[in-house]
């Protein structure tokens, strides 16, 4: 049995069928991440797995043990909110304690503990201070420091970067993957940001509406999705979706056959501006935004459909309202059915 | 050389229209606490003395009246033992609908309010009847169940509204450190609701202090708030308008200034939360 | 214990009813209705108690012949004390007295309050103090605020009033005399004016300032912000003091005890002093009982309307 075990787990809000009986294993030591769109169940699994909900149905073995029914008090497992919810009362330092106080732990231990957190988190200046006198970034360091004190079995993260600004944001991004690196230790993160998902974790979990829509490394859903809910939430800007008139007209040029009422998907890398070697197919550019390292190009076909591709800066920019050619990596193109299940998947 | 932002009309227009206002208003406390420290002659001289020296006279006399300091001990116990009661009441209340919130919470937490409304004088011929034929006329023990009872809807709801004001994910934090549920409560909970409790019971002190209508018709010489001792300075035997303005200052001071520091807790608990 | 606790954490989370009949749910969603409903227990008992007892009383009191006086009579009249109050000739005029003081002490403190509120609204020095004297007449004990207007300020010979009309060359005015309601309303107000400021303060307070500043720049005068952003903001807080005020103005009870005892005659009698009388001083618990019951009901049709406005605010 893995490390941790989620078996046919069900949630229901009143009526509502919130979680609709998931199954997962997640190994000691494993960076997980579960991402999808609001309302998808993310964080609802997760405060289902530290004990915060109760579990209608299924269970949960932790180190092989059935946690299920346990409190959270005595599930061994620490949890990083997404308002860092910190004991406004106490100082940094009762703060990151107060677990081992109440698990008895003797002071001078506790004391070492603390100390030896703090000095890896930066926190030794603050240890006297409120959480109400510490800025934001210092206040999350604090909740992260609390969690590890307490050396658990399994950390759990709550969207904990979303209260954050952009700068510090990715700042302390690196810091949790570091310091995962370091303590090696097994971790559950929650996020709607795929980003996150995609630089920290060693396999992700999509989920939507109470379901796993896909399990993968990052870069397997990235090249390999199930299904186009998950082509299309991984991956920024997202994949290029053609259906409908022009359908016909990119099967022909990819020569790739597409199901009835499918989908091609085609990612914006694999779009290519004015080939040398001609083109597949025509379209008129509609805005051009440069980003600098790359430069995202908005067209559109005659027969309406969107498009963006990536071009990186050694080539030349379009102007808006030039008509380009694009050339498609049929290697890397996805096919979908009417379901949006994947029926051939791009042969990287 | 440094130039200073002119002061604008509008301020200086604005600052006096409030002070003369605000002046005008107050001015019948401030005249009382004058007069408190007049002679008799001085208080009844036509025109009145604005400048004068200050006598302490009035405040000794006063107390050595025998019934002002058993009123005055009966307030104190009235309002403070009435306040307490009524916490612990409300308290464990306020608690379980704040976080054991369920269908009908919002229904209980109305009708509890819709008590508070119902007026005193509606109740005014049961509430002696059964106070008579418990033998409990003119006690101070009568006083404390009515002022609990009156002020308790309040108290609720002011603590059930700053119980919800504490962030539930810091309790669950604390669950998932390892407390149980007493530890959490009181480790947690209670720190985090000590204001909540604090500036409540001052609010409910206060109201009980200045509880009127139940003291008048509920006691006699016994039992009776300095309310109702007020109340029997009017008879028109002798006046004595020092001594009253003293005995009035002495009566009102420490609750108007209680006041003054539960200004929000006043707006909160009277208007039962509808102005935040 | 740790039945409880998961089930307790449970209910925390769900927002609404407890789990569907399928799950394992049931056995431990019983357990964790103990504790809440225990907790709640004495406050809901002793309320009930509170609210239930008198009225069940109050009811039956108004239906039965009931004299403090002659105990061991308690005869069935029906109607008869309804019949009683109501045609009492004090009956109307403490009925007109009761809606003269609640709607004019309303009418004063919901514009005074306004203007005061306007008034410190911006900042200016001294504006701490200020609100800190302005808030005092509120916290005065009903019955000195009775006596000190009647002593103090408005007695003919010797009150603060007396002694500015000489001043200004006038015939001093025996108001508790000559006009006792007036009187009356004079002192609610005075002590009922600092609630309504408060209020409106509060209310001020959580104005949009951008909207101000917006109007501003759109050319708005004074008059023009005031008539079509600072009052429609207001006129929620307006209702709510409206309805409070009438809620416990309708009991005014110890400023007539203690000034105009209701005179001279019934010129200041309000229901509720009306009803006292009935009671305390005719010892007739039948009739005020009777004319108990009809000062609830009115009570309680404003009621409604302010606790329907309160529940919308209830998250």
């Amino acid at each position: 049995m893995a490390f941790l075990e989620l078996k046919g787990v069900e949630k229901f809000f009143g009526e509502h069928r919130a979680i609709k009986g998931i199954d997962l294993s997640i190994e000691k030591g494993e960076f997980v991440v579960f991402v999808g769109p609001s309302g998808c169940g993310k964080s609802t699994l997760l405060r289902l797995i530290a004990g915060l909900e109760t579990v209608d149905g299924g269970s949960v073995f932790l180190d092989g043990r059935d946690i299920t029914r346990m409190p959270s008090s005595k599930r061994d497992l620490a949890m990083v909110f997404q308002s860092y919810a910190l004991y406004p009362h106490m100082s940094v330092y009762d703060n990151m304690s107060f677990a081992l106080m109440l698990a008895k732990v003797d002071p001078a231990e506790i004391r070492e503990k603390v100390l030896r957190v703090a000095k890896i988190l930066n926190l030794e200046p603050y240890l006297k201070r409120t959480p109400r006198e510490l800025s934001g970034g210092q206040r999350q360091r604090v909740a992260i420091g609390r969690a590890i004190v307490r050396s658990p079995k399994v950390f759990l993260f709550d969207e904990p970067l979303s209260n954050l600004d952009a700068a510090l944001r990715g700042q302390t991004r690196v810091e949790i993957a570091k310091l995962h690196r370091e303590l090696n230790a097994t971790t559950i993160y929650v996020t709607h940001d795929q980003v996150e998902a995609m630089t920290l974790a060693h396999r992700v979990v999509v989920l939507r509406d109470g379901e796993i829509e896909q399990v993968g490394t990052p870069l397997d859903l990235y090249y390999r999705p199930n299904n186009q809910f998950v082509a299309q939430f991984i991956g920024t800007p997202q994949m290029n979706m053609v259906s409908g008139p022009d359908l016909a007209e990119f099967e022909t040029a990819l020569n790739i056959p597409v199901p009835e009422g499918g989908y091609l998907g085609l990612r914006p890398e694999s779009l290519t501006l004015n080939p040398a070697n001609g083109a597949m197919v025509r379209a008129k550019v509609e805005l051009v935004e440069a980003l600098g390292a790359e430069t995202l190009v908005y067209v559109t076909t005659p027969r309406g459909t969107q498009l963006v591709a990536r071009q990186n800066n050694t080539r030349e920019l379009p102007q808006v309202g030039d008509s380009v050619g694009l050339q498609i990596d049929t290697a890397s193109t996805h096919v979908f059915d009417s379901q949006g299940r994947v029926v051939a998947p791009a042969r990287y | 050389m440094a130039h200073r932002a002119p002061v604008s009309t509008a301020l200086i227009v604005r600052t006096a229209a409030a002070w003369i206002v605000t002046l005008a208003i107050f001015f019948p406390l401030g005249w009382l606490v004058l007069t408190a420290f007049k002679t008799e002659l001085q208080a009844i001289s036509v025109p009145p003395l604005i400048f004068f020296t200050p006598t302490l006279e009035n405040f000794v006399e006063v107390q050595e009246r025998s019934d002002y300091l058993l009123y005055a001990k009966n307030s104190v116990i009235t309002s403070v033992a009435s306040t307490l009661l009524g916490l612990a009441i409300a308290a464990p209340a306020a608690y379980s609908m704040a976080f054991f919130r369920n269908r009908w919470t919002r229904d209980v937490l109305m009708w509890m309010l819709s008590t508070k409304m119902m007026p005193a004088v509606g109740a005014l011929v049961p509430i002696y009847v059964l106070t008579q034929t418990a033998g409990l006329l003119d006690t101070r023990l009568a006083l404390t169940i009515v002022f609990m009872l009156s002020n308790l809807p309040i108290m609720v709801w002011m603590l059930y509204s700053s119980f919800r004001d504490i962030p539930h994910e810091i309790l669950e934090a604390a669950r998932m450190d390892g407390a149980t549920l007493w530890q959490e409560f009181r480790r947690v909970l209670l720190p985090l609701g000590m204001g909540g409790l604090f500036s409540t019971g001052l609010l409910c002190l206060v109201l009980a202090w200045n509880e009127a209508f139940w003291s008048l018709n509920l006691t006699a010489a016994r039992a009776g708030t300095l309310a109702a001792l007020i109340a029997s300075y009017s008879s028109p035997e002798g006046l004595f308008w020092a001594k009253l303005s003293c005995a009035s200052f002495m009566a009102i001071a420490p609750i108007v200034v209680f006041g003054w520091f539960s200004q929000r807790q006043l707006v909160q608990g009277l208007t039962f939360g509808a102005v935040k | 214990m740790f039945r409880l606790r998961i089930a307790a954490a449970g209910t925390e989370g769900a927002e609404g009813a407890a789990a569907p009949p399928a799950s394992r749910e049931r056995p431990r969603g019983e357990a964790s209705r103990t504790l809440p409903r225990a907790l709640l227990a004495p406050a809901v008992v002793s309320l009930f108690l509170w609210m239930a007892v008198p009225l069940a009383m109050t009811l039956y009191f108004s239906l039965i012949r009931y004299n403090l006086m002659q105990p061991g009579e308690h005869g069935f009249l029906g109607l008869a004390n309804y019949e009683f109050f109501v045609t009492d000739p004090s009956f109307w005029p403490a009925i007109v007295n009761t809606l003269l003081l609640v709607g004019s002490v309303i009418v004063i403190t919901v514009t005074g309050g306004i203007s005061l509120a306007l008034l410190i609204d911006e900042p200016f020095p001294g504006r701490g103090l200020v609100r800190v004297l302005l808030i005092s007449p509120f916290f005065v004990i009903p019955t000195v605020n009775a006596l000190l207007w009647k002593h103090m300020m408005m007695n003919p010979i010797y009150g603060v009033l007396a002694q500015v009309w000489r001043f200004f060359g006038a015939k001093p005015v025996d108001w508790m005399a000559d006009w006792p309601l007036f009187s009356v309303i004079v002192m609610v107000a005075w002590q009922w004016l600092p609630f309504a400021t408060l209020i409106f303060v509060t209310a001020l307070q959580s104005m949009n300032r951008e909207q101000l500043e917006a109007a501003r720049m759109d050319g708005a005068r004074y008059l023009q912000q005031l008539r079509y952003l600072y009052i429609p903001h207001l006129g929620r807080s307006i209702a709510i003091v409206v309805m409070i005020e009438t809620i416990f103005l309708m009991s005014v009870f110890a400023e007539i005890f203690t000034t105009t005892g209701g005179g001279p005659g019934d010129a200041s009698t309000n229901i509720a002093f009306l009803i006292f009388k009935q009671a305390l001083l005719n010892f007739d618990a039948g009739v005020a009982s009777a004319g108990a019951l009809l000062a609830v009901v009115l009570a309680n049709i404003v009621a409604i309307f302010l606790i329907r406005m309160i529940g919308k605010n209830l998250d």
